[in-house]
């Protein structure tokens, strides 16, 4: 395990590197570019550090309240169908970027939760619950009612299909 | 004791929120390299080529934009009104929040390789469907 971590460790900063390496090489054919994007990556990363703390909370929370056997009973292999409402509800409830959870369902996972719920939380972060009238302004009522219910169905199917890969890592 | 708990858990989240800052701050510097390098006007051109190379083309635009879901409904829209199919449109709007072609890495690193990219290709494949179940089901509707 702690040498997943360290692996885990340096690989982030070797992606790092990587991207600040591309910065350098499309700086060199368009400079401009990458003022924008840098001024870009200015405006984002205010709005995503309210995200990323909510997300340091969890991780505490996680850490704190979580043990391993509670995440085993509630979502993991015996937690049921209860497991997958959590993993839908908490799907539809994250807010902000995608990557910010991937820390939060590595630790849940490496705890004990299902491959396939760590799935279906992704998944289900498509049903946006504060653009749902926006996107009701845009396309109508009908078409984001129907849409959200085929998003809810197929997060639930995304998990199902994980469950082949889940029971490949045991197997 | 409780005390102790809460220092190591402090320390441990700590130091994993230390090792997941570099994953996403080289996410946000990509993911603004990539929108201010690909403006989403480019889009509209791509498509024309019947439903289902449409939806094809959408989904691969979503899988690929790296924006707020917010300009997935812009984007959408502004295609919807230069005749882009609807089903191209909510292939669009699914991948860009299902897939995630750029945040891949970061979804390896810390997720596993395989679960990345098996999870990535059920939500393309996914996203075609729900393009074509949602449109023909309002179609159904009336």
């Amino acid at each position: 395990m702690e040498g997943a971590r360290k692996k885990k460790g340096v690989g982030g900063w070797l992606f790092l590197l990587l991207v600040l390496a591309a910065y350098g090489v499309t700086g060199a054919i368009d400079a401009e570019m990458v003022g924008q994007a840098l001024s870009f990556f200015g405006k984002v990363i205010w709005k995503v550090l309210p995200v990323l703390i909510i997300v340091f909370l969890l991780l505490l929370a996680a850490d704190l309240l979580f043990k391993s056997q509670w995440i085993k009973r509630n979502l993991g292999r015996e937690s049921g169908i209860k497991g997958w409402l959590i993993a839908v509800v908490g799907g539809i409830l994250a807010t902000g970027p995608i990557y910010a959870w991937y820390a939060l369902l590595s630790e849940l996972r490496e705890k004990g939760m299902r491959t396939s719920l760590a799935a279906v939380f992704l998944y289900s972060r498509a049903v946006k619950l504060p653009l749902l009238p926006l996107m009701i302004h845009y396309f109508g009522a009908a078409y984001t009612l129907v849409l959200c219910l085929y998003l809810l169905g197929f997060s639930i199917l995304s998990g199902v299909m994980m469950v082949k890969l889940e029971d490949r890592e045991t197997n | 004791m409780e005390k102790e708990r809460l220092q190591t858990s402090l320390r441990k989240t700590a130091w994993t929120f230390i090792n997941m800052l570099p994953i996403i701050i080289g996410m946000l510097l990509l993911t603004s390299l990539v929108v201010t390098a690909f403006p989403e006007q480019l889009s509209a051109g791509l498509f024309g080529g019947g439903n289902a190379l449409d939806a094809f083309i959408g989904a691969s635009v979503g899988s690929v934009a790296a924006g707020h879901p917010l300009a997935s409904y812009l984007l959408g829209g502004e295609l919807l009104k230069s005749g882009v199919s609807l089903i191209a449109v909510t292939a669009l709007i699914v991948s860009w929040v299902t897939v995630g072609i750029v945040q891949l890495p970061a979804e390896i690193l810390m997720l596993g390789t395989r679960f990345a990219i098996y999870r990535n290709v059920i939500c393309f494949i996914s996203a075609l469907a729900v393009a074509f179940l949602c449109v023909y089901t309002l179609r159904l509707m009336g």
